[in-house]
């Protein structure tokens, strides 16, 4: 009986995203006061039934209701309680009702937050949510419905995926969403606006910290999808440019781009036909990244076994999107006036090739993504772009913004002075060059990546730490850093933390794979480790062999690793990594497989510095945070943004 | 010329020109790193590139997975179920390699013989890569139309 429920709360939670979409917009547009007040009971409403239909999958899944067939493909009885929750969204169908039940709650936060906007502004924003909302549900009932029966009910299900058997998953795809689907709001704000023909800079106010919030929630996804892959697949890596991982890592980019330049439009007014722009890119990256991993299209790891239907439907989604917001935007952005003049030399400029350089980035990216299905159509063969080409042109792109990123706060806006810069920032190119060279006699053979990494860490570290005593030295005390400013610090320092992790660990990782026999003695990076052996240990639903590796530093036993690998129930085998985790080294060690004589492969890793990628992600969430909460963005109201706009360069100024 | 449109041409070409080398850049990348797939068959008729890495893929044979006693060297055989090539690979296998799992490999033709780099084993067990299944369903074709022809 509950899972019918469901599934009639979905279909009601439709129709009022139909009323959201179609009611509030016709009346912002006839100026009609009671359609426009149809939007926030509408979202709320939505909301609890989209709320409603959640929680009784997720009853359906802690009660272990085997005649609901997601059910019953998803998990089994020995599942342990806690991964019954996270089991929810663990294939296509849960995380599709996941993505709504965030948009959902996104949809409540704006509709709750933004109460002292104009009314019909927030007509058309949630109206375009709820466009989106409509979308998404429809595919769902459509292709994708949770609550389908199997009569008679299964004794038993299958198993979750024991690679998602993992504390990692519980919080991985909800941040990840929570960031993917934050853009719609930045995007509803734009459509919004140019629906409206209010193309004055107020609105870009209102959707900074929106954009900010979303941006670090996808950057603290991303962090934690990175770290889950790093100690679930055993392959020690942090990054593979697998498509799904592009899929979240291109919204990201333009959302970078993005932040940026919605920044230049709420100082400056310039930019502003640029920032609506970013603004639907970003969030059709998102439905991209949807499409792409849920269509089947792409071979990943992610890839669940797909179902044809389900990519045409996302297609012609994007399409409508995508589509509809570009010819939109081709029809209202020429009106948007130029806002402030700037010279070559000024802090515009700066973060004119910050946009471009990181919408090249997420270009790049789509085009290596995309190249297998477009040399697959184009009967090219059965292509696949990996790594190699990632690694090469990302760098490549990414250069310029290390070099330049410290200059960012020292340029003024408009027209910045070489001369006061240089004075400011030479302290930090010195130091970089000195710390390159350091680390060069300290560690001779250090690879010239590694000094790289050293040296644009202290580059951009120092620099961003210099701007902050300027500060501190110059600005009467209390208002010294405004919290976007400080986000603006955090994420910065965030970016050195992360390059000393990357260039290092890249360049000077240990991987080998070794055949240990019992008690032998073998050396990798520096370290000497002895395998002891391989016993039989039982989990809570699968018998795992385990190995005991003890790691030596000379005299001094550093660490003893334990890395099993478990023969699920479900008969899915699954290798778990032991880790030794430090801030400055990370000791890896995973078991492979038994090679006869009590014999067993073992694959070892040292991995210097690679924690400090993660730091690094850290760091610009609670930047991204930071940011979003400045005062500035909440006090403000409509129809007083002009005094304000020509205030804050002169405060920068200062 | 007013120097604001000098400026806004100087800012223009800079920007044009910046992604020009970026799209130069990135061709070329592309155009060196892309990596095909072969089945064993497409490799026997000599369509995979001779001296050069790319993708093999297909089904592990059964039975056929031996390992060299003292090290960590396996050979195996990687069948479409028409047309076989023995595979060397020296390392950890993945998870889920086993006999009759779908596989694919990246590395390079040597003495009759694919040398693997690395070994890819999709994490899904029911899961078939699509390439690896069209690779098979073109095989399983060929061998028809030879059949035919017969």
């Amino acid at each position: 009986m509950l899972p019918e429920l469901g599934q009639f709360a979905l279909v009601l939670a439709l129709l009022l995203a139909a009323v959201q979409c179609t009611l509030p917009i016709y009346g912002a547009w006839r100026s009609n006061a009671s359609l426009v007040a149809v939007a926030r009971p509408a979202v709320a409403g939505q909301a609890v039934f989209v709320a409603l239909a959640f929680g009784i999958l997720t009853y359906a899944f802690v009660t272990q209701d085997f005649s609901v067939t997601y059910v019953a493909q998803n998990s089994n009885l020995a599942l342990p309680w806690y991964y019954r929750f996270p089991a929810v969204w663990g294939a296509h169908e849960g995380s599709l009702l996941l993505w709504i039940l965030i948009l959902n709650i996104w949809t409540v936060a704006v509709a709750t937050f933004s109460r002292h906007l104009p009314a019909a502004l927030m007509a058309r924003v949630l109206g375009v949510l709820g466009f989106i909302s409509c979308g998404f549900l429809l595919f769902t009932i459509l292709t994708s419905n949770p609550f389908l029966r199997h009569l008679p009910a299964l004794p038993n299900g299958n198993d979750l995926n024991p690679i998602l058997q993992d504390p990692g998953l519980i919080v991985h795809p909800p941040m990840l969403y929570t960031g993917y689907v934050g853009f719609s709001v930045a995007f509803a704000f734009a459509i919004a606006a140019l629906l409206g023909g209010e193309l004055d800079v107020a609105w870009v106010r209102w959707a900074r910290p929106w954009t900010n919030v979303a941006w670090a929630f996808l950057t603290l996804g991303i962090t934690l999808g990175s770290w889950w892959s790093y100690y679930v697949l055993g392959w020690g890596g942090w990054w593979f440019w697998d498509p799904v991982e592009n899929a979240s890592f291109m919204p990201w980019l333009v959302g970078t781009a993005l932040i940026h330049s919605q920044a230049v439009t709420e100082k400056r007014g310039s930019f502003r036909a640029w920032t609506l722009l970013l603004s639907i890119f970003a969030f059709s990256l998102s439905l991209l990244g949807t499409f792409l991993v849920r269509s089947g299209v792409l071979t990943s790891v992610h890839a669940f076994a797909s179902d044809p239907r389900r990519g045409i439907f996302i297609l012609i989604f994007l399409g409508i999107v995508v589509g509809g917001s570009l010819l939109i935007h081709a029809a209202r952005a020429p009106k948007v006036a130029g806002g402030k003049a700037f010279r070559l030399l000024s802090r515009e400029t700066l973060l004119l090739v910050n946009n471009l350089m990181f919408v090249c980035a997420a270009a790049m990216v789509l085009l290596g993504t995309l190249y297998p299905i477009i040399g697959d159509a184009l009967g090219i063969g059965r292509i696949s772009v990996g790594p190699p080409y990632f690694g090469f042109v990302f760098p490549l792109l990414m250069l310029p913004v290390v070099l330049l990123i410290p200059l960012g706060p020292f340029f003024r806006w408009a027209a910045a002075d070489w001369r006061t810069t240089w004075r400011a920032l030479r302290a930090a190119l010195i130091l970089a060059i000195v710390a390159a060279i350091a680390a060069k006699l300290l560690f001779t053979h250090a690879p010239l990546r590694a000094l790289a990494g050293v040296a644009a860490t202290f580059w951009v570290g120092a620099g961003i730490v210099l701007y902050a005593l300027k500060r501190w030295r110059e600005a009467p005390a209390g208002s010294r850093y405004t919290p976007e400013m400080l986000g603006m610090i955090l994420a910065h320092f965030g970016l050195a933390v992360f390059l000393a992790g990357v260039l290092i660990t890249e360049s000077t990782s240990v991987e080998r794979d070794l055949r240990f026999t019992p008690n032998e003695v073998q050396q990798a990076g520096g370290l000497d480790f002895r395998f002891t052996g391989v016993t039989r240990v039982q989990g809570p639903n699968y018998l795992a062999d385990q190995g005991t590796i003890e790691v030596r530093d000379g005299a001094n036993l550093v660490a003893t690793l334990y890395p099993q690998k478990r023969q699920y129930d479900g008969q899915q085998l699954q290798s778990v990594a032991a880790i030794s985790g430090g801030v400055f080294r990370d000791i890896y060690v995973a078991l492979g497989d038994p090679l006869g004589d009590n014999a067993w492969a073992v694959r070892i890793y040292v991995k210097p510095f690679v924690r400090w990628i993660w730091f690094g992600g850290l760091f610009m969430l609670f930047g991204g945070l930071t940011a979003a909460a400045d005062r500035r963005f909440r006090a403000f109201r409509a129809g007083v943004e002009a005094p304000v706009l020509d205030a804050i360069p002169a405060q920068v100024a200062a | 010329m007013t120097p604001t449109r000098k400026r806004r041409l100087i800012a223009t070409s800079l920007i044009l020109a910046a992604i020009a080398i970026a799209t130069a850049l990135t061709v070329l990348a592309l155009s060196r790193n892309m990596s095909y797939l072969f089945s064993p068959t497409e490799v026997l008729s000599g369509k995979a590139p001779a001296g050069a890495s790319f993708r093999l893929g297909g089904v592990v044979l059964e039975h056929s997975i031996k390992r060299a006693p003292g090290s960590l060297t396996v050979d195996f055989v990687v069948t479409d179920r028409f047309h076989d090539m023995p595979v060397e690979y020296t390392g950890v296998l993945p998870d889920l390699f086993r006999e009759g799992q779908s596989i694919i490999a990246t590395g390079q033709m040597e003495d009759g013989h694919f040398a693997a780099r690395e070994v890819l084993a999709k994490h899904d067990e029911t899961y078939m890569p699509k390439e690896v299944a069209e690779a098979i369903a073109k095989a399983k074709a060929a061998k028809a139309a030879a059949a035919a022809t017969n």
